[in-house]
């Protein structure tokens, strides 16, 4: 799946850097009704997890209450070159990453 | 003319229903429904949630109920021993009261969650940040939604 994920691709060691994600996911919240009355059914992400070089930095629970094509920005200290990992878990077995690398200086 | 007593009745019947109008009026507007009281009670458990430190930024009126803007923020110097353990943000009239939970730890740097969000209503959104010291704090918007989410027909 298609993921959009943004990172500074330097920092400076103790920078505060904010990391962006934007994945596609139509987020259908089980509450919506065809034309002809039937329950459209719950499909979701329900967990994003960030990990910086193994370490979860930063994790979230989502609720149908998130739109569509979820967007999350958040911050983290710079603190070593590496890779940042990007899960996303959903309904019916939905599983998507995506990574990012980052040089500190 | 003379006054009959049934029209004095009537009279005095009407002041007395005219008057109780303000008493209705004032009972509290800022009351919780019990959904959003109970997602939040499940989160803080029976802890008292203070108001302050938490600031939501969400536009007041938003004319697509489908993706509103969101970012939650706190004061919080984010140091190993005083920094937002998790962020948790609330709405009073969507078909569900969770919107979402950030977890957080001092390697944040800056206590800060954007995201966008979905309101199917007029509605009050809450957010409460949890600190390390296990304190809650929150806050409360009112945004005024002219396109509902969620819940519309599919087509």
């Amino acid at each position: 799946m298609a993921a959009l994920i943004n990172v500074p691709a330097k920092a400076k060691r103790g920078d505060i850097i904010e990391i962006r994600t934007l994945t596609s996911h139509i987020m259908e919240t089980g509450f919506r009704h065809t034309a002809d009355g039937k329950l459209v059914p719950r499909d979701i992400i329900t967990s994003f997890t960030c990990r910086y070089n193994g370490t979860e930095i930063f994790r979230a629970d989502l609720f149908p209450a998130i739109a569509a094509n979820p967007y999350l920005s958040f911050f983290t200290v710079a603190k070593e070159s590496g890779k940042f990992e990007f899960e996303w878990i959903g309904d019916n077995g939905y599983s998507s990453t995506a990574s990012a690398s980052i040089t500190v200086e | 003319m003379p006054t009959t007593r049934r029209q004095f009745l009537s009279l005095a019947g009407g002041v007395t229903a005219a008057g109780t109008v303000p008493i209705v009026t004032l009972r509290p507007l800022e009351a919780t429904p019990a959904m959003l009281n109970t997602a939040i009670r499940n989160v803080v458990g029976e802890a008292q949630i203070r108001t302050g430190r938490v600031k939501l930024d969400i536009p007041p009126l938003v004319e697509n109920g489908n993706t509103v803007p969101m970012t939650v923020s706190v004061a919080s110097p984010m140091t190993a021993d005083d920094y937002v353990k998790s962020i948790h943000v609330f709405n009073e009239k969507n078909p569900q009261p969770n919107i979402g939970n950030f977890y957080l730890n001092p390697f944040s740097g800056r206590a800060q969650v954007s995201t966008r969000i979905r309101l199917a209503d007029t509605q009050k959104v809450v957010a409460i940040a949890r600190l390390s010291d296990d304190t809650f704090w929150q806050v409360m918007a009112d945004v005024v939604v002219t396109l509902a989410a969620c819940t519309e027909e599919m087509n």
